[in-house]
């Protein structure tokens, strides 16, 4: 049985957990570094990255977050989390795990009256459009050569990706009820 | 409200109540903090601030100064957006419908329709679906809650009594919400339906309240949060987070201040942490008794 983080520091983490509750996952936040021996994945939620980053590096969430990653624990970031998992955030003063191949640019679309919802066609959950939510959102500016992209909007804009056990998405699947793409991440801890 | 020149093609809308309601989700235990200038508008991100609130005068200084309190230059807001990441508020006064408009076109990521300004209609407060920005309004009790709710209003927040660094409104706010939501969940239909006719919402409304134990939107505190301490309680009394206003530029060393506040909303049941944070801080802004406020002076009486 897998039990699942999510990173509880601040942003929409019980919004995560219900989700994850809801499919019949033990699910528990995680806000100091030890928590992550107790997971076997982590779902780092929508918030504002500059805060998340912060209190993860005051309180020596990323090198231990390092260490677990190296040992083959999933990673999921969403939005803000997305951010904070990225190697390379322009412009952007502030700490990150640095985790992904991938270069992350911050609220692309605007400002909030600019977020929007969209139906995206993602690869490896089914034909079925995935109804995604974007605030304040940022896009994956490129990946590097491990990287999948997942999805992309019509301009081409990408805004989900893998690389190995790590996941990114622009976007906030924990707000609708939609399981799928929690269920691939919860995948890819069994695999 | 479809855009057709949304990212991805004419498939793409703004502006619905998902999106509004969802910016405050994100924002969830976190701090926002009132600025009145873009220096301290940085000073509130690098602390860890999840939003500012862009004012001209923090709401001690509004008491202090008296007058009518309007919306706020709209070039200091802009230059307070143009300062930092993170979203930025803007407040409006009480029905002020205009204002409401020009902070939207300004680009503003959230509306306080705020007691803290003087209001501008003693009938209506402004009807909030029609806007695109999302709105954030006080509460002193769970009826006022629903009654923003069902104009529109994405997010709530305790109206506590803002710029007196005094706990014991907010606290008082706080109580009212959460236990007249597990009231409700005691109540069999009939009883939902005298309460929706007590706080003048619809039964749907109501029953959703019930059924879920929660708020259909966020519920912040705000006014008279002073110390760590103070954002810790708001928290374990059933907050997802804080504004705090005069309580970190008034006080002795505002950095440390706003990050030890950061700090105790994000571990609020530590208190090993809080008292460490807490240590040293230097004066806290000085405080108001709320008896030695005289009654029309209240800003948490204004709005209905």
């Amino acid at each position: 049985m897998t039990r699942a983080g999510v990173l509880g520091l601040q942003g929409d983490f019980a919004e995560h957990l219900h989700t994850l509750r809801a499919m019949g996952v033990d699910a528990v936040d995680v806000r100091r570094p030890q928590q992550l021996d107790e997971v076997d994945a982590l779902i780092i939620p929508g918030g504002e990255s500059t805060t998340i980053g912060k209190l993860a590096a005051q309180y020596g969430i990323i090198p231990k977050l390092l260490a677990r990653v190296e040992e083959g624990m999933p990673v999921w970031g969403t939005c803000a989390g997305a951010i904070f998992i990225a190697k390379d955030v322009p412009g952007h003063p502030h700490p990150i795990a640095g985790l992904m191949d991938m270069t992350v640019e911050r609220n692309v679309f605007g400002r909030q009256v600019d977020s929007f919802e969209a139906d995206l066609a993602i690869a490896g959950i089914g034909p079925e459009p995935f109804h995604a939510v974007f605030i304040r959102a940022p896009r994956i500016a490129s990946v590097g050569p491990g990287v999948t992209v997942l999805a992309a909007l019509a301009d081409g804009t990408i805004v989900a990706a893998r690389q190995g056990r790590l996941l990114a998405t622009s976007f906030h699947p924990e707000l609708t009820d939609d399981q799928r793409l929690h269920q691939l991440f919860l995948s890819l801890a069994k695999g | 409200m479809t855009s057709p020149t949304g990212p991805n093609g004419s498939s793409a809308t703004t502006g619905t109540f998902t999106l509004k309601k969802g910016l405050a989700q994100m924002l969830k235990g976190g701090v926002i903090m009132d600025v009145v200038t873009a220096e301290q508008a940085k000073l509130a991100e690098d602390a860890g601030a999840v939003a500012v609130m862009a004012l001209e005068r923090v709401p001690a200084d509004i008491r202090a100064h008296g007058g009518v309190a309007r919306m706020s230059d709209p070039q200091k807001i802009v230059e307070i957006m143009s300062a930092v990441t993170i979203p930025v508020m803007a407040k409006c006064r009480i029905g002020h419908f205009v204002e409401a408009q020009v902070l939207e076109a300004l680009g503003v990521d959230y509306i306080d329709e705020s007691e803290v300004l003087t209001p501008a209609d003693e009938q209506f407060h402004v009807q909030k679906h029609g806007f695109k920005v999302p709105f954030v309004c006080g509460a002193r009790d769970l009826g006022e809650a629903l009654r923003r709710i069902g104009e529109g209003a994405a997010m709530i927040r305790s109206k506590g009594e803002a710029g007196t660094g005094n706990i014991v409104e907010a606290v008082r706010h706080l109580r009212a919400i959460t236990s007249q939501i597990a009231a409700l969940g005691t109540m069999d239909d009939d009883g939902l339906e005298r309460a929706a006719v007590e706080y003048r919402v619809q039964v749907e409304l109501v029953r959703e309240v019930a059924k879920a134990g929660k708020l259909p939107v966020v519920l912040f505190c705000a006014g008279g949060i002073a110390t760590p301490a103070d954002a810790a309680l708001t928290m374990q009394l059933g907050a997802e987070g804080n504004f705090v206003g005069s309580g970190i530029f008034k006080s002795e060393d505002p950095a440390r201040t706003a990050k030890a506040i950061v700090e105790a909303t994000t571990h609020f049941t530590d208190a090993d942490l809080i008292a460490k944070v807490s240590r040293g801080l230097g004066e806290p802004m000085r405080g108001l008794s709320l008896e030695t406020i005289p009654a029309v002076e209240r800003l948490a009486a204004r709005g209905w």
